[in-house]
């Protein structure tokens, strides 16, 4: 971590603002964090910090959909998870307090969806259930409730009848949880 | 034309393999634009809509991007038109609301920029100068933006909180951060309405006497030093304050009759209601703003979709809280499963019967029990106003008696109604939930409602039989003191409840106390009500509330921290806050009001104190200034005569309320109808999908 605490431009501050659902002090603060976690490089603005680095973040280091949310933020060509500010940023302002509903269930979508094949079918919503039930055997779901779980949020999401569930059914599902934008929140 | 329909098929499955895919995204986004444009310009252009060959779904903005990458360019391109064409505030939102990358939405901005700024030159200087004024106007919103969210207190603290405990847990804090803001606010307008005004110019010389109590009970009574302070309302004038003192002391004399005047009964009387109504238009407009995000129509279907995908907490950032907060939606899924699942259980009818027999018994219990409490307190406070004692320590402690009894009430009932509630047996949790603050609520509105008969229709009528000049002030003493009483108590409550170490021990408990957020709001509830009741009675009453609240906060921080646990209920974070603001409003601040409105509509005020001595009731220094302005001016005339046609004849009010009446009619069925729209647009999804599959069946055996 050397003295160099590369500032931020202002035209770039103000083109953020415009572009992100962040106030002024979160792209600030998320400009600090970010240039810690690269340990002080100069030029943070298209360098990548690895999957493992943000993963410190005591924000991330400890929920379920982690490795997923980097894999969805992501914009290096190479699929490895790594992010560089301006993915962080989107990260940030889709999970911010301002976000519209349409980008979270957007992002929700992308991030339950494991296997990124732009549907959730059944084996995608297994790893999702799994996921938030944990892995200790007490409170992992047996076979066969598992089974008859997703053939119920199948019954009640699936529309089309089409064995997944789109986008647009998921933003519908999602539409009648009025908790949902309360919990779709993370706070640096 | 059935082959061209089985391609179109083929198109959506296909936009379904490649996801939400960036051509997809653009393309939304091109007819939302266009769309928008259109709604701006009102002028239709179907060339625009995109190609489908279903006619039913045409120009719904349905997405067919089965081409290559050359018509995802020509998308972009016109995307990029469109979004020039929109004024600058759609442009912010429509990009902010798009789902691409940061990276993307640059390119895009940057691309606009360029050709903004090539016909930038062309544009005459006035429209430049608009131009650089919107600019400028815009920084300036987004500096006064950031600057309201770096005034939001307490964000560290309640990062933590959510953090550890979740959202429920949090709502506490944030609803106790906003009884903060109000009491703020009533604050600012009492304060420099009233008391600083009061404070510069001298106070009355007949009301030069001090009471001083050698025992130091004053911070906890209210009385003694106290009571001829600003604190209450017998220290206010009833004249009209000039400041002709400071003015003879320097300058020439003839400009001091010409000093500032201030009406003092006329500015008291419009304070308080001017700080009323706009509390009552800030908490009517949150409590809408927070219903129209909770409510949902259809509640009753999608359980177990929405549960499993918005269940997951992403403010959970601890690692024991975030294994908890996995066990209880494991456990939670489990049962709902279970419930959705199982045979409609026919109950033998002996057991129903139990069931609601113990259920009968329960509420008797505990309304037997409110009931005899209020009783308690209503005989009580006429016992202790009636006993004279000659010890002036006694009769200064006799004051304390009847608020340590309502707060001890407060406090050791609710308990019992948990002790009721546990030997019931509920079919939900939230059921639950629901009945102990129904149980709860009514306590606390039973207590306080046989207080205010105590005070405004026994002490307010005959002030003399309790040996009182100002009755006013006595009862700003009194809610003063069941205001420090409770929060006494609720020290006590948190120390022996959450704090005291041995109490794991003593009761052999392995788990730590879980912190009930519904007792606790209603406590907080009942404290604001005391505070809003007392703000007539005295002016700086807020201040003793805003003292109290951050004391509270840092409390039940320290104590959250280190004694108690996350629930492993599952706790409905959204209606929660609903239903909490709506009992803000409804009982608790419509009492208050109600209340003051009849202090101040048929009480006769004290002769002796106050700004409205002299005077019939309160309302009469609105009327006589109203009567003296008339009479000053004649054209105004006009304004008396609306006041007596308006203001008094109840007619008029029961018109208001009847309008308002109607409209809430109205929307509910407006809702209605929405309702079933909806379930008949869900039909018609399953007749097309229906239709779809005899379209690929006929056309399969064409082929």
């Amino acid at each position: 971590m050397g003295g160099t605490s590369s500032k931020l431009p202002k035209d770039l501050l103000s083109e953020y603002q415009e572009l992100t659902f962040l106030t002024k002090q979160e792209i600030l603060l998320a400009h600090k964090i970010f240039s810690e976690l690269q340990g002080g490089e100069n030029g943070p603005y298209s360098s990548r910090v690895s999957m493992q680095k943000i993963l410190t973040l005591p924000e991330l280091k400890a929920n379920p959909f982690r490795k997923r949310l980097c894999h969805v933020f992501s914009t290096s060509d190479m699929k490895d998870g790594s992010l560089n500010f301006e993915d962080f940023l989107d990260l940030l302002s889709a999970f911010s307090d301002t976000a519209t509903l349409e980008i979270k269930s957007h992002y929700a979508f992308r991030i339950f969806d494991f296997d990124d094949d732009g549907t959730l079918d059944a084996r995608d919503l297994e790893k999702l259930v799994n996921c938030l039930t944990g892995e200790t055997d007490d409170t992992r779901l047996t076979a066969e409730e598992m089974r008859q779980l997703i053939s119920n949020i199948l019954e009640e999401s699936d529309i089309d009848k089409d064995g997944t569930v789109n986008l647009s059914e998921f933003q519908h599902v999602i539409s009648r949880s009025p908790d949902f934008v309360s919990s779709f929140k993370i706070v640096l | 034309r059935l082959i061209l329909s089985h391609l179109s098929l083929q198109a959506p499955q296909w936009i379904s393999e490649q996801g939400r895919s960036r051509g997809a995204i653009i393309s939304q986004y091109c007819n939302r634009t266009m769309q928008l444009r259109r709604r701006r310009q009102s002028r239709p252009s179907i060339q625009h809509f995109p190609r489908s060959a279903r006619p039913s779904i045409r120009g719904y903005g349905v997405e067919t991007d089965a081409a290559g990458f050359e018509e995802e360019e020509n998308k972009r391109d016109r995307l990029v038109n469109n979004l020039q064409n929109l004024s600058d505030s759609d442009r912010v939102r429509m990009l902010r609301a798009m789902p691409l990358s940061l990276s993307e939405k640059k390119e895009m901005l940057v691309l606009n920029k360029a050709e903004h700024s090539v016909s930038q030159n062309q544009i005459p200087c006035c429209s430049q100068l608009k131009y650089y004024i919107i600019i400028a106007l815009r920084h300036g919103w987004y500096g006064w933006l950031s600057f309201l969210s770096s005034l939001q207190l307490w964000q560290t603290a309640l990062k933590c909180v959510g953090g550890r405990f979740g959202t429920g847990v949090l709502s506490y804090f944030i609803f106790l951060r906003t009884l903060l803001f109000f009491n703020v606010f009533l604050f600012l307008v009492t304060g420099l309405l009233l008391v600083v005004p009061q404070a510069i110019t001298h106070p009355d010389q007949d009301q030069n006497i001090t009471v001083r109590s050698s025992w130091g009970l004053e911070v906890l009574t209210g009385a003694g030093y106290f009571s001829h302070s600003l604190l209450y309302y017998g220290y206010y004038n009833n004249q009209t304050l000039q400041t002709g003192h400071s003015c003879s002391a320097s300058g020439n004399g003839t400009s001091c009759s010409s000093g500032l005047s201030y009406n003092m009964p006329l500015v008291y009387f419009f304070t308080i209601g001017a700080a009323f109504f706009i509390t009552c238009i800030i908490l009517v407009y949150s409590m809408s703003k927070s219903f129209g995000q909770s409510f949902r129509i259809d509640k009753s279907k999608g359980l177990l979709a929405i549960k499993v995908f918005s269940s997951w907490d992403f403010k959970v950032i601890k690692k024991s809280s975030v294994r908890l907060q996995r066990a209880n939606i494991g456990t939670q899924l489990k049962e709902l499963v279970a419930e959705v699942n199982r045979q409609e259980q026919k109950f033998p009818v002996l057991q129903r019967l139990f069931r609601l027999f113990i259920h009968m018994l329960a509420w008797i219990m505990c309304l037997g029990s409110t009931l005899a409490c209020v009783l308690a307190v209503y005989y009580f406070s006429e016992h202790m106003h009636g006993a004279a004692s000659s010890d002036p320590l006694l009769k200064e402690a006799s004051l304390l008696a009847v608020p340590v009894v309502v707060s001890s009430i407060n406090l050791l009932l609710p308990g019992f109604f948990n002790v009721v509630a546990w030997m019931e047996k509920y079919d939900s949790p939230s059921m639950l939930n629901y009945i102990s603050i129904s149980r709860n609520l009514l306590l606390k509105v039973s207590v306080l409602g046989v207080l205010c008969y105590h005070w405004l229709g026994r002490v307010a009528t005959d002030p003399q039989s309790l040996g009182l000049e100002c009755w006013e002030s006595f009862v700003g003493q009194e809610l003063y003191r069941f205001l420090l009483m409770d929060f006494i108590f609720m020290l006590l409550d948190t120390f022996f409840g959450e704090f005291l170490v041995f109490s794991q021990k003593a009761l052999k408990r392995k788990r730590k106390p879980v912190f009930d957020i519904a007792r606790n709001v209603l406590e907080l509830i009942y404290g604001q009500t005391l505070a809003w009741l007392g703000v007539l009675f005295s002016p700086l009453l807020p201040a003793v509330q805003i003292i109290k609240l951050l004391f509270l906060f840092y409390m039940k921080k320290v104590s959250l921290k280190m004694n108690c646990q996350a629930s492993g209920k599952p706790w409905r974070a959204c209606q929660m806050t609903t239903i909490f603001i709506t009992l803000l409003c409804f009982p608790a601040f419509l009492g208050a009001t109600v209340c003051v409105t009849y202090t101040m509509w048929s009480i006769t005020p004290s002769a002796g104190c106050g700004p409205f001595r002299g005077l019939k009731n309160m309302f009469q220094a609105g009327k006589r200034w109203v009567h003296r302005l008339a009479a000053v001016n004649p054209d105004l005339h006009w304004l008396a005569s609306a006041h007596s046609y308006l203001v008094e004849n109840p007619l008029f009010l029961f018109l208001c309320a009847g309008i308002f009446l109607i409209m809430i009619y109205f929307h509910s069925q407006v809702v209605d109808g929405q309702r079933k729209i909806i379930e008949l647009l869900q039909e018609q999804i399953e007749n097309v999908r229906r239709e779809s599959c005899e379209y690929v069946t006929v056309s399969s055996s064409y082929v």
